[in-house]
Parts: structure tokens; sequence; C-alpha cells
């Protein structure tokens, strides 16, 4: 006996779903449908549980921190910019269904991509496949813009790269290497496409500005993984005058923790690209003094009015702290309205890749007061880079030296013929 | 592979004593949550799939209790008691109505308990990750031994999950309370008729094994991030082992737990990139060569 009855399927309804299904091959089966009118729907797949739900949730902030003031004061020609955010639960899989509902059901016309790159590079290539506009916001991997196979016209970048920091960060670590006769390294990075590839770059520039540097040792902790004790004791058994390491959020929380028991940060220096974000420095317990740390998200950096208020505002409305994904991804709202504003509202995929090629926008995180986003492949450039000196108090980082862009540009040229990227 | 990496650590005084007292830590651990699992499951005939979603219980109820408290002894004896009363409930309202049901049936209700478990938490102390960090009274630079570094936390959680081990072997072996629950892993309706309420038995086992998983949730809480769905990964890892040791087995559960422990310790050194293929590669051959386990005995 079944529990339901279902109608009988006649040979009507037969016809008339073959006839509709017929009807929908000729005419093909639009799978966005690009309304000009009522709200702009933007889709945002993101991380919002587990260890790093952080980073959506300040992702988020961050678009919020440019769309909701521009509502406020009537939207783009009337029309009001509507976030829609999914939970990819941090799982590549999960973000490319839910990337493919965002556009198929949700209707959202545009996509702001605030995975990290595990979910970024699926991400990609469903917009490969569907077209619409998308612009990355946290992925860092340097071959998702950099690497010409992977172009998509209608996808962008408005996140650091990795190959950028690396080679500002290369600099700065061989200089200290050089002062401090720092020659065998040890790196310790989470084993996906963006610890790796930074990583390389990273080291691979630091070896480039100071020779004498040698990798001894590697360690690959997985992503999320929980438990970091014989990746510590790995990093101790070594030796090495000092480390690299490109964990982040959560992950570097609970290996700073574990760390922190073996007296790690004591033993060796240590270079952290990710630790002076205010995500790392709200959840670590014992935020250690003497590291190294890339510029992430800082109030300080630039030392600028317009950095401090947009800080004051965001704390003020959001009721957190902001990180790095928080600059990243209102950059890429300002991106988002600047463009959107060049087509007078137009959400068509290319007509918005076509304004955004080439766009200079004024951007408290410039380093000159502006960040463009670059037309040969889809990224942003101009931004802040640099390392400082962690320490236990606010401002969290001292003694930060910024980057200049000139040999950045120069060197990232380099690497992208020996990558075969040129 | 790295080989000649592990050579000369076993070569090294200071690499061997701290990678001992690492897979002793990592083994440790996992020793508590599966002899957990293998007590349920040797009494009880039951796979408790929602042991991992106990274990994340405790290392929250821990950090509520450690806040609240502001001592980690009392925040740790809490959270074990809680989700042992909570794993009491777990068997009397849920579990006991599937004993005896086929194993889809035990996998679809735990399967429910670890979703609705991992919404409660996520409710209750935010999607975010949390920590609860060092307690006080372990903020201590870490212990030398012939070379080796010694994390003096890890020697008390070693040393707690050696004692509760140790107890818990001694109370199923050499007390009344642990004959009649081994008479009744044998033979449950048999020991009823003798005019022992058997349902009480399988409760304090049930609330027993969660117990340790909230007991294991507690020590790793000042050591691990806390978020929402933190007990699957480690269940995985419990399965290994118990599979390994034997399921029922507590002895084997131990000797299992170590043995994955100084395989990650080890392996993280000289086979870094296939220390989870060695693991499962274990698990694979006794499942082959011993089904029942190092130290199990065949399946009812």
């Amino acid at each position: 006996m079944t529990a339901f009855r279902s109608r009988p399927v006649g040979r009507r309804r037969v016809l008339k779903a073959a006839g509709a299904t017929a009807a929908a091959g000729v005419v093909g089966m639009p799978a966005i449908v690009t309304g000009q009118s009522g709200t702009i729907k933007i889709g945002v797949p993101t991380i919002q549980s587990g260890r790093v739900a952080l980073v959506g949730q300040t992702s988020v902030g961050g678009m919020r921190s440019v769309f909701d003031p521009l509502n406020e004061a009537g939207g783009i020609n009337g029309r009001k910019i509507e976030l829609v955010v999914r939970d990819s639960k941090g799982a590549p899989q999960e973000a490319a269904k839910v990337t493919r509902d965002l556009i198929n059901n949700d209707k959202c016309q545009i996509i702001l991509d605030a995975e990290a790159s595990s979910g970024a590079f699926a991400v990609h290539e469903v917009i490969r496949e569907i077209g619409v506009l998308c612009v990355h916001t946290n992925s860092e991997t340097s071959s998702l813009t950099a690497d010409p196979k992977l172009h998509v016209p209608t996808a962008f970048r408005a996140a650091r790269q990795g190959i950028h920091d690396a080679i500002g960060g290369g600099d700065y670590a061989a200089k200290i290497a050089k002062a401090k006769n720092l020659k065998r390294w040890v790196t310790c990075s989470p084993d996906y496409a963006y610890g790796r590839s930074n990583t390389a770059e990273f080291m691979e520039y630091a070896k480039h500005f100071e020779p004498s540097i040698e990798v001894v040792d590697e360690s690959w902790p997985k992503l999320f993984q929980p438990d970091y004790t014989e990746v510590v004791t790995k990093v101790l058994n070594s030796k090495a005058d000092a480390m690299y390491s490109a964990l982040w959020g959560g992950d570097l929380s609970a290996f700073i923790d574990q760390g922190n028991l073996y007296g790690l940060f004591d033993k060796m220096a240590s270079f952290m690209v990710n630790l002076g974000d205010y995500g790392v420095v709200d959840e670590v317990k014992q935020f250690p003094s003497g590291v190294y740390s890339g510029g992430r998200y800082n109030r300080t950096v630039p030392p600028t009015k317009e950095n401090e208020d947009w800080y004051q505002a965001y704390v003020k409305n959001y009721k957190h702290k902001p990180t790095n994904w928080s600059w990243e991804n209102a950059t890429a709202a300002a991106f988002l309205v600047e463009a959107l504003k060049a087509t007078n509202g137009d959400t068509d995929g290319r007509k918005l890749a076509s304004a955004l090629k080439g766009m200079k926008i004024k951007s408290p995180w410039g380093a000159d007061g502006t960040i463009t986003m670059r037309g040969d492949d889809n990224t942003i450039i101009n931004y802040i880079i640099g390392y400082g000196l962690s320490q236990s108090k606010d401002p969290y980082v001292k003694d930060f030296q910024t980057s200049a862009w000139g040999p950045i540009l120069e060197l990232e040229k380099e690497w992208k013929k020996k990558q075969g990227y040129g | 592979m790295d080989l000649e990496a592990l050579m000369r650590c076993l070569g090294t005084k200071s690499c061997v004593v701290t990678q001992l007292t690492s897979g002793l830590i990592i083994g440790m651990l996992l020793f508590l949550i599966a002899s957990g699992v293998t007590l349920i499951f040797g009494v009880l005939n039951v796979t408790n799939f929602a042991h991992g979603s106990l274990y994340m219980i405790g290392a929250y109820v821990a950090l509520t209790l450690y806040q609240a408290s502001g001592n980690y002894f009392v925040a740790a004896i809490g959270a074990a008691l809680s989700v042992g009363l909570l794993g009491v409930a777990f068997e009397r309202l849920l579990m006991s109505k599937v004993y005896g049901s086929n194993v889809l049936m035990q996998l679809l209700v735990c399967y429910a308990v670890i979703l609705i478990c991992d919404d409660l938490v996520k409710i209750i102390w935010g999607p975010s990750g949390l920590s609860m960090g060092m307690p006080a009274e372990f903020r201590l630079p870490p212990l030398r031994f012939m070379g080796g570094v010694i994390p003096p936390f890890y020697l008390f959680m070693i040393g707690a999950a050696m004692v509760i081990g140790l107890v818990l072997w001694l109370v199923i072996e050499r007390t009344r309370f642990g004959k009649v629950v081994r008479a009744a892993a044998v033979n449950g309706p048999m020991v009823s008729a003798l005019g022992i309420r058997v349902n009480l038995y399988y409760a304090a086992v049930f609330g027993i094994g969660s117990a340790l998983a909230g007991a294991a949730g507690a020590l790793a809480a000042p050591v691990r991030s806390l978020t929402p769905g933190m007990g699957f990964s480690i269940l995985i890892e419990s399965f290994i082992v118990t599979v390994i040791g034997g399921m029922g087995s507590i002895v084997g559960a131990f000797v299992a737990a170590l043995l994955i422990g100084f395989t990650r310790s080890f392996g993280s050194i000289g086979f870094p990139l296939f220390v989870d293929g060695v693991m499962f590669l274990f698990m694979a051959l006794v499942l082959i060569f011993k089904p029942s386990g190092l130290f199990g005995r065949p399946h009812r």
C-alpha cells in the first residue's frame, strides 16, 4: 500500500510534457533571466559555518559596507542591490552547486564569489559555463587569473594575489635572513592550491633575493585539520632557523595555540603571511609577539583617515572587526558599483566585464590611494602589500614596511614567462 | 617518502622523545573516544555513529563551564558528566528503540542526531570557530627531557587518559557491575531472566561510553578549535581504531590508538603525504586477515 496517490500519467499529459520540452529545446532554455528592473540580485557563495565561518561573516560585512550606503542613497538608477548569501561549508563541490542554485533558482544576475581558493576554482568553472559576471573576492591563488588556460572573460579577482605577496614578502624576508643569518628554512602551509602555490612562490622569491636560503623541510597539514601536534613537532625537529607559514583563519589559530605549547615561536624566526588579521588576533588566546606578519587588514595600514573611518563605520554597523576578506570584498563591491554605473544598471556579463577591464577606483587600501583592475588578466594591482612585526597589543602589527609595486610588476612578468603564462 | 629523515629522527634522542610524546597525545585522545565506541558496541551490539557529536558537545560544554568557573578541572569533569547524562537520554529515548534493527536504521537515527547536534551547537554557540585557550594552570614553559620538548598540558592529557582507561578496565574486569555488563554482552535475555534489570545496565554503559567522549572533548578543548561538526573527522579515526583493535575490545582500542598515534607522529616525518593512506592500509589488512580485529572476538 502506498502512502500517497499519484495522478495517472495519461497520454495528454505525456504529449503536453513532450511538447513543452521540444519548445524549450527550440527556443533554448535560458539559464538566467537578466531582467533590467527591480533589484539587482547578487549571489554570494561563501563559507558560513565551521572553523572558518569568519570568512563568510566578514566578507559579507565588507560587501555591505559599500552596498548599504548605496541602497540608502537610492541604489543604481533607483534599483537597489540585494545580496543572496549561501553557505558552501568550505566544500568545493558544494560551492559549485550553490553557485548554480544562486544563478538558476535565486535568479542572481551577478556572483561575488567569497570562497577560499578551494571553492573559487569550482565557482570559476561554473561561471565559464554560464557567463554571468563574477568577481572572486577571496582566492589568492595566482593561477586563478594568471594562467591563460583558466581565463574566463567574465571572471575577475578583487583579492590579493599570491605572487604579489610572495615577491614583496620574499624581498622583506631576504633582508631579515641576511641580517640575522637565517639560512635553514622550514615551511608549514595548508595542503591545497593556495597553500602550495603561495609557499612555493614566497620561498622562490626569498631565495631570489637571498640565495643562501635553503628549505630543509616542509609540512603540509590538511585544510581544516583539527590537530597540529605532529606538524608542530615535525617543524621543531627540523632544527631550522626560520619558518614560513601560509596557514590562515581558524587553522592558523589552532596551529599557534598548539605551537605555543612547544614554545615554537621562541625557537625560530617565524614568517606568517596571514597572522596580523583581526580574525586571528581575536581568536588566538596567546597572540605571539615578534613574528613577521604579512599585511592583511589593519586599521593602521595605511595610517590614513579614510582607512580609520571605514574601520570605525564597519565595527559600528556590523558589530565585529573587519578582516582581510572585508577590504577585499569591499573593493570588489566598489568595482562592481562603478561597473554598474558605467552600464547604466545593465547586468549583462559581457558589458560589465568590458566596463571593469582596466578600471581604476579610489580606495583606502590603494598603495597610492587607487586600485586598478588590470585588463590583461582581470586581477587587481596597486593595493597595499607589506610585512610588519607582530605584538600582543593593539594595533598588533608594528614597523610595517610597504613593498613597492614597480619591482613587483617587473618580477611578476618574469614569473609569468617562467610559468608559461606569458 | 623521506625515509632518510625518519631514520635520522630515530637516531636522535630529542626527536624520538618529541615524536613519541606526540604519538601518545594523539593516541590517548583517540583511545578515549574509541573506547566509548567499542564499549557500546561490545555490550549493546550497536554502532554509535553519533559518538563524534558527543565529543563535540563535551568540548563546547567544557568551554562554557571553564568560562563560568575559571577552573579547568571543574569544566572537564562537568563536561564528562553532562555528556554522560546526555548519552543516557539518547540511549533511552532513541537508541533503545532500534536495538535489534538493521545497521541502516541505527545509522539513520545516529545521522539525525548528528545533524540536530550540529545545528544546536550553531544556535547556542554560533557557527564560527571558538577557542578555549590554555587554562592558567598549564601556562607553563615546555619541559625538556633528553633534548625532547614536552608541553605540561600534554603530559596531563596523557596521564588523564591513561587513568580513565585503567579505571574503565578495572570497572569492566574487576567489579560486579562489570561482570553483569560482560554477561549482558554475551546473553542479555539470560541475565534479564536472573532478575537483573538489563535495560538499566544498557543505559549505564551508554552513559559511560558517552562520558568518555565528553572527557575527550574536554581534554581537546584547550588545544583545538571548537567548531560545529568537529566530531566528524575524529569519528573516522576512532572507527579506524575500533576496527583495528576489534569491535568490543578496550585493550584492542588502546593498542590500535597507540598504533595510529605513532603512525601519525613518525609518519609525518617519514611519509608525510601518505600518513592517512598507511592508517587505512592497516585497517584494510586487519579486515582481510583478521576481520574481528587484533583483539576482538568473532562477531555475534
